[in-house]
């Protein structure tokens, strides 16, 4: 297989840099209140979100887990949108009704998830049945942290994608913490690569932090179901450098560990890499964050210049038709009952 | 032209001519395919219509749904199979938390049949034996129907997979074959969704279920017109989200008497959500308090005593209407 071009280099680069600096800003929005519920950053582990995403082509999807942000941009997603999503703006994927990554965007193939952890892993399947029932060359991507690995949705989902050869690849994002549980602690797993046994398909483990070995890795692992040889594990190592969520602050680790992993920063490793073999200069690398820097700040203005949804909208959206039960309610008519209902 | 279809042929000819009609329609679900289910209403299918239409699944209940929202999400109308609609347990998660809510929070809908055989009276035991409809009737982006007759049964479940939304189809395993009915071969069969059916017409009492429990409430009301010269109206639900609350109360304003009666246990039963919406909507024209027969609040048991002394019996829904007639 071809190697990265110098083009493909400076996106996966761009994309790394935006994931970052995106989440820098999310992060300033909760503390001005403008973010609510929680924000999970990606810190440390955007790589492998990145770099799994840049192996698929346009009609593949994916289903990015709570730090996959990186994925969603990656696979087009504007900033913007995201941000709209993220602070509940009347404009956003979402329309105010939920936050974070949890949006479906079928032009660009990402299905969004759910509160309960494992859940959109079973619902891609459909996709992926869709996709062989229809005889079609496209990929599905699940994104599984090694806490969700746990739950029962992601043992069904693994065992149908398994059983019905699904065009599936699974990453695995092996980040060491699940909240505030320690990946030894909630699983007797030493080996990542050896969950992909139990459901008779190869693993592939790979740095998590090294962009281009991510790359690589998702690339043969996409390159398998797209060939019909059924699902595939990419277990990622790497760690979460940030706590579960802003309330968090991860008092429950080392230094010495962050330190350690610090070291193996995801952007730096991969800017010592352009720079090293010279495809970029310092000064290249600069103006590229630069131009990310100035994308997000008009991004973040022109969502918070957005209004927020009007809560007297009439048609909730929850069924396809109007239905009797699908009309506005109001508290004028009997406050001391709470809520009535009108009829249009 | 009619022909006698039982309850499950009546489910199995709606699947069937809607998978000829439309071949985004497929099955999934455990044993539907080489085995035929286990109650075999999808036996020929697999020969008919292929092993891509007609899927054998591992025995995951969760990744079922999830296949089939997903493939909802694409264009395809899945039709999910609960072996039991007991076993719907653990895929609550994806029906709750995913397909109910996929469209509002997304704008993407998920138009899917989850169906099974619910309800007791077969002797089966505890954990296959259950009615669960109100599990999910408090989940706004559901849709939930419960047929008695083999028409409803046919036109209900043809609605349900034409339906852009997911609906929650509880097939009583009691009337499979017990029902019996002469339905029309020369038209189609189509029920709508959210309209109830006057079953019985009467204007003393107005009795409201769905499912099994009709044919007793209906028992009870000839026995009542027979040896007490009453008439009792009998209101089939057949959907119960949405529920056809104008039918409900346009029949207790002429009866001024409202008895429920279901097969699942009392306490945040269904009946209750029909007796709060008659106190908010009817309450003028009640003359006497609105009462509800239904199961005692015990698991469903399975030895043949136990079992027919927790489901609700004519007996009950006839104490409960004569209450009702001498309050």
């Amino acid at each position: 297989m071809p190697s990265l071009s110098k083009d493909d280099l400076e996106h996966l680069y761009r994309q790394l840099v935006r994931t970052r600096a995106l989440e820098d800003r999310l992060e300033n929005l909760v503390r001005q209140g403008e973010v609510t519920g929680s924000l999970y950053r990606s810190l440390g582990q955007e790589a492998t979100a990145v770099g799994c995403a840049f192996a698929l082509q346009p009609q593949d999807w994916l289903a990015p887990a709570s730090r996959d942000l990186g994925a969603c941009l990656v696979r087009g997603v504007p900033p913007l949108a995201l941000l709209l999503q993220y602070t509940g703006r009347a404009a956003a994927p979402g329309r105010g009704r939920d936050d974070s990554l949890r949006f479906t965007d079928p032009e660009r193939g990402v299905l969004g998830s759910v509160g309960p952890l494992g859940a959109a892993l079973c619902v891609l399947n459909g996709i992926a049945l869709t996709f062989k029932i229809r005889d079609q060359s496209r990929v599905c991507m699940a994104f599984l942290g090694d806490g969700a690995t746990r739950t029962g949705a992601a043992h069904e989902g693994l065992s149908f994608a398994a059983a019905q050869r699904l065009p599936l690849v699974v990453v695995i994002e092996h980040n060491h913490w699940a909240f505030g549980t320690s990946s030894e602690t909630l699983a007797a797993v030493q080996d990542w690569t050896n969950v992909a046994k139990a459901y008779g398909a190869p693993a592939i483990g790979v740095d998590g932090n090294d962009a281009i070995r991510v790359f690589e890795a998702a690339r043969e692992a996409v390159s398998r179901a797209r060939s019909g040889l059924g699902i595939t594990f990419l277990v990622a190592e790497t760690y979460r450098m940030k706590g579960h969520a802003q309330h968090d602050g991860q008092e429950y680790v080392s230094e010495n560990e962050l330190r350690r992993w610090k070291e193996r920063d995801p952007i730096q490793l991969l800017e010592q890499r352009l720079l090293e073999q010279r495809l970029f200069g310092a000064e290249e690398l600069g103006a590229f964050r630069d131009e990310i820097d100035a994308e997000l700040s008009a991004a973040v203005s022109a969502a918070l210049a957005e209004p927020l949804p009007d809560p007297e909208t009439p048609g909730s959206g929850v069924y396809a038709a109007p239905d009797p039960a699908d009309i506005p309610w109001t508290r004028d008519l009997v406050p001391e009952h709470g809520f009535i209902k009108v009829k249009a | 032209m009619t022909r006698e279809t039982t309850y499950l042929e009546a489910i199995r000819e709606a699947m069937w001519e809607e998978m000829q009609a439309d071949e985004s329609v497929f099955i999934l679900g455990e044993d539907v395919a080489a085995y035929g289910g286990a109650f075999k209403i999808t036996d020929g299918f697999l020969a008919e219509f292929g092993p891509e239409r007609v899927i054998d699944t591992p025995i995951s209940e969760a990744a079922i749904v999830g296949a089939a929202i997903g493939a909802a999400h694409m264009g395809l109308r899945p039709i999910a199979e609960m072996q039991f609609i007991d076993f719907i347990a653990p895929a609550f998660d994806m029906i709750v938390n995913f397909a109910a809510k996929v469209r509002y929070r997304t704008g993407e809908g998920a138009g899917l049949v989850i169906r099974g055989p619910c309800g007791g009276g077969a002797r089966a035991g505890p954990f296959h034996s259950q009615n669960v409809e109100s599990y999910f009737a408090n989940v706004p982006g559901l849709k939930l129907v419960a047929p008695a007759t083999a028409y409803d049964a046919k036109g209900l479940l043809r609605s349900a997979i034409r339906d852009p939304d997911p609906v929650l189809f509880f097939e009583h395993k009691f009337l499979y074959r017990r029902v019996k009915e002469d339905l029309p071969t020369d038209e189609e069969i189509l029920v709508p969704i959210g309209k109830a059916r006057i079953h019985r017409p009467g204007q003393d009492l107005t009795i409201i279920t769905y499912g099994a429990p009709l044919y007793k409430a209906e028992e009870a009301a000839e026995t009542i017109a027979s040896e007490d010269g009453a008439e009792v109206e009998v209101l089939d639900l057949r959907s119960l989200r949405p529920l056809d609350t104008e039918a409900i109360v346009e029949s207790v304003k002429r009866t001024s008497r409202a008895l429920v009666v279901h097969e699942a246990p009392r306490f945040g039963g269904f009946a209750g959500e029909v007796t709060a919406q008659l106190c908010e909507e009817a309450f003028e024209w009640l003359d006497a308090p609105i009462r509800r027969v239904a199961a005692s609040e015990t698991p469903v048991p399975y030895a043949a005593p136990l079992e027919d002394a927790h489901l609700p019996q004519t007996a009950d829904i006839l104490a409960g209407a004569r209450w009702l007639l001498s309050y």
